[in-house]
């Protein structure tokens, strides 16, 4: 993992003393709240429906064990004792108040995190493929080029004040588990024909109430050549990018208006002037961040371990965890194991104080002491040895964290909604609640196999529900919750926007929509496919057919 | 109005003319990107310092050729949101070269000065009443830099890898801390 230098430490402790200088103005009465708001959201600090809700970065969703105590103290400190995994990596506290906002920021920083540019329209924390250096089929960590865009970003004179937040995201394998093509600018490291490094660079892909699938305007740039090549790209759309509506700031527009071979060209063509006053990126930075993700040291093992298998053979919910909890390692004789955040009954990404502390203490004993956090809002284990697997679902098992739905239809995004959100339309946690419980039926969620359920409470899309295999939307009919379904979205490297459906049901028809909607597919599903593959192959009618058909005749 | 340069109160000798109204004469005059255009070929004749003021969407680059008649550069704010004028101060002085003062005008705010002053800015106009000292403190608040700018003290790249150290080991590894 990074660790600061005195440096990157001076940074985060000045930003830290700055702000309580800040709070302490705002609290006197010295500044306004109108005054008090810029300063607040540069420090990851809203203001939600009930109280101040802080957001804290966790680059490239990355957690040492220590990390994840110091969330728990805070949780248990400053707040009502759980915290709230964001689909960017990030954690949410919701219930601070603003008088200890400093002292959060202090004990951030004493273990090298911060909430710096979580929020405002500057570039946000930067997020990457949470399987980031475990992955097998990883062609180089992606990691080491979002450490160096953490450090490149923050606190950016020029770039702090764009049109509409900014948000980056970094994967280094084939495999898009990071929704490059929705982001502002996707990354993904690949080699050229000689096998130098370097990155296809994505724009314009995002969310919110007009989607857009990202466009690549370079197949590949030399990985000396990335922040030069940022800096361009980010000025043409500071300069450029429109200002006068909120729903038309966002890179996206900017590349969609003057189409995407136009914007390459600009920026191509600020990229030569900027040379030689950009930011350079030499090849001895890049091996000094890499040297903090060399892989730990490996055992050498086994790729098959009789204690596990028998185990796996013997005790059916031990195995059925294995079957969706686990990836494949790059390593022989090790797994990555996935958290699950969604268990029966709770919010999804949320997590307790005792919880974060339980699975601090798994990842020192039985993972190097590192942490990942998905975009799904799960929690990820890197390095488990194939031997230990039964130890860590125990010790899962003993906090509540066993949930064996990882990739399944209970394993939901879900955005805070109308529980906590001023923007919302309506609730989204309840709604994945009661689908959560729905399907509770683990041999049913088995047999339905991989389905992403995207849930938001507004057109914002914050629970990413364009790119859900099945998305949901609260939308407010004549002030009554109501939801809209998408199909057929996906944010993978066969990336597309779901469509709708057709008329949006209420918020007590909206679960039974969705079981009509898993059994359809499964009429409808060939051997071995997934919902996804079902939709693309059969299309929506027989999905209207069922949904509405039988309403309507 | 305080007119703040580097970081000390200063007297402003520009005066700001409106489109319609006569340059006067022997006087700094500061003008409109408009009228500039408008007038130029009188303008360039006369004999006392001119100077021009943008709006945030006027790029300086159509000015380029006239940057060395200008004593001042003036890039307007009208919302401390919209951050363009902070590309254009770092065109100014870092792809055309200018080195007259950059002023920024509008709504400038004490929590912004360091990003400007980073991005090539070296006066600025705060509300009336505004305490110097007291913004002026706002540059010294942060004293990490991670990116190369158009001005300020040396970023961290430059820190970690000064030109004279052996491109094996960077300077600020020491200094790691245990938590
Ligand atoms: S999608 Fe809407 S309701 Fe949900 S968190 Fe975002 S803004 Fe709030």
């Amino acid at each position: 993992m990074y660790r600061y230098d005195t440096l990157d430490q001076n940074l985060v402790d000045e930003r830290a003393r700055q702000f309580r200088g800040q709070v302490a103005r705002r609290l006197s009465g010295e500044l306004s709240e109108a005054e008090f708001r810029p300063l607040r959201l540069m420090n990851g600090l809203y203001l939600q429906l009930h109280a101040y809700m802080v957001r804290v970065a966790i680059p490239y969703g990355t957690l040492s064990a220590d990390q994840m105590r110091a969330l728990a103290y805070i949780a248990r400190t400053w707040d009502r004792g759980y915290g709230h995994f964001t689909t960017r990596q990030n954690i949410q506290f919701n219930w601070p108040n603003l008088a200890d906002v400093p002292d959060i920021l202090d004990a951030l920083a004493a273990v090298e995190m911060h909430a710096i540019q979580t929020s405002g329209n500057c570039i946000r924390n930067v997020t990457a493929d949470a399987y980031a250096g475990v992955a097998d089929d990883e062609v180089a960590d992606p990691r080491v080029y979002a450490e160096i865009i953490r450090q490149w970003s923050s606190l950016h004179p020029e770039f702090s004040f764009l049109p509409r937040k900014f948000k980056v995201a970094v994967t280094g394998a084939p495999q898009d588990r990071a929704a490059l093509r929705v982001h502002d600018i996707g990354l993904r490291l690949c080699r050229d024909s000689d096998g130098a490094l370097g990155f296809e660079v994505m724009v314009g892909g995002g969310q919110g109430r007009t989607p857009m699938i990202g466009t690549t305007i370079r197949s590949f740039l030399p990985e000396a050549d990335l922040l030069t090549y940022l800096e361009a790209i980010l000025r043409v759309y500071n300069m450029l990018g429109r200002r006068d509506n909120l729903y038309k700031a966002r890179i996206k527009i900017l590349v969609h208006s003057l189409g995407a071979e136009t914007f390459a060209a600009m920026v191509e063509d600020e990229w030569h002037q900027l040379e030689d006053t950009g930011p350079a990126l030499p090849a001895h930075e890049i091996k000094r961040i890499r040297a903090f993700f060399l892989p730990p040291t490996y055992e050498d093992l086994e790729a098959t371990v009789p204690e596990f298998e028998a185990r796996r053979r013997q005790d059916t919910a031990f195995a059925r965890w294995c079957q969706t909890n686990l990836a494949r390692h790059r390593r022989s004789g090790y797994a990555i194991v996935d958290v699950s955040l969604k268990p029966e009954g709770g919010s999804p990404g949320d997590i307790m104080a005792e919880q974060m502390e339980a699975v601090a203490d798994l990842a020192k004993r039985y993972s190097f002491g590192e942490i990942r956090v998905t975009h799904a809002q799960n929690l990820v284990l890197p390095h488990v040895k194939l031997a230990e697997l039964s130890a860590v679902w125990e010790g899962l098992a003993a906090a509540g964290l066993e949930t064996p739905n990882v990739g399944l239809v209970t394993d939901i995004i879900a955005c805070p909604g109308l529980d906590f959100c001023n923007l919302a339309n309506a609730r989204s946690i309840p709604v994945a609640q009661r689908i959560i419980e729905r399907f509770r039926n683990l041999d049913r969620q088995h047999d339905i196999g991989e389905l992403r359920i995207n849930i938001s409470g507004c057109i914002n899309a914050c629970g990413h529900h364009h790119v859900g295999h099945i998305g949901i939307l609260g939308v407010d009919r004549k002030g009554e919750e109501y939801y809209q379904i998408t199909l057929g979205g996906s944010s993978d490297e066969t990336a597309s926007l779901g469509k709708v459906v057709g008329p949006s049901f209420s918020y007590d028809a909206i679960t039974d929509a969705v079981e009509v909607i898993v059994t359809t597919y499964l009429a409808q599903r060939c051997q071995g496919e997934r919902f996804l593959d079902t939709y693309r192959r059969v299309g929506a009618q027989p999905f209207k057919e069922d949904l509405y058909g039988i309403a309507q005749g | 109005m305080v007119l703040l340069k580097g970081d000390q109160a200063a007297q402003d000798p520009w005066i700001r003319v409106a489109d319609e109204d006569p340059v006067p004469d022997g006087a700094s005059a500061l003008l409109t990107y408009d009228r500039w255009r408008r007038d130029r070929d009188r303008l360039v004749l006369r004999n006392a310092p001119l100077g021009i003021i943008l709006h945030s969407e006027q790029s300086p680059l159509p000015i380029a050729d006239d940057l060395p008649r200008l004593g001042l550069v003036a890039l307007e704010f009208p919302k401390f949101t919209d951050g363009r004028p902070y590309s254009h101060a770092r065109l100014l002085r870092q792809r055309l070269g200018y080195r007259g003062e950059v002023r920024a005008v509008g709504n400038v705010l004490r929590d912004q000065l360091l990003f400007m002053r980073r991005c090539g800015f070296n006066a600025f106009e705060l509300p009336d009443g505004a305490d110097v000292g007291e913004w002026c403190s706002a540059f010294d608040e942060i004293s990490v830099f991670y990116q190369p700018a158009a001005n300020g003290p040396p970023s961290a790249m430059d820190l970690r890898w000064p030109a004279e150290s052996p491109a094996e080991t960077p300077v600020s590894v020491f200094g790691m801390r245990g938590y």
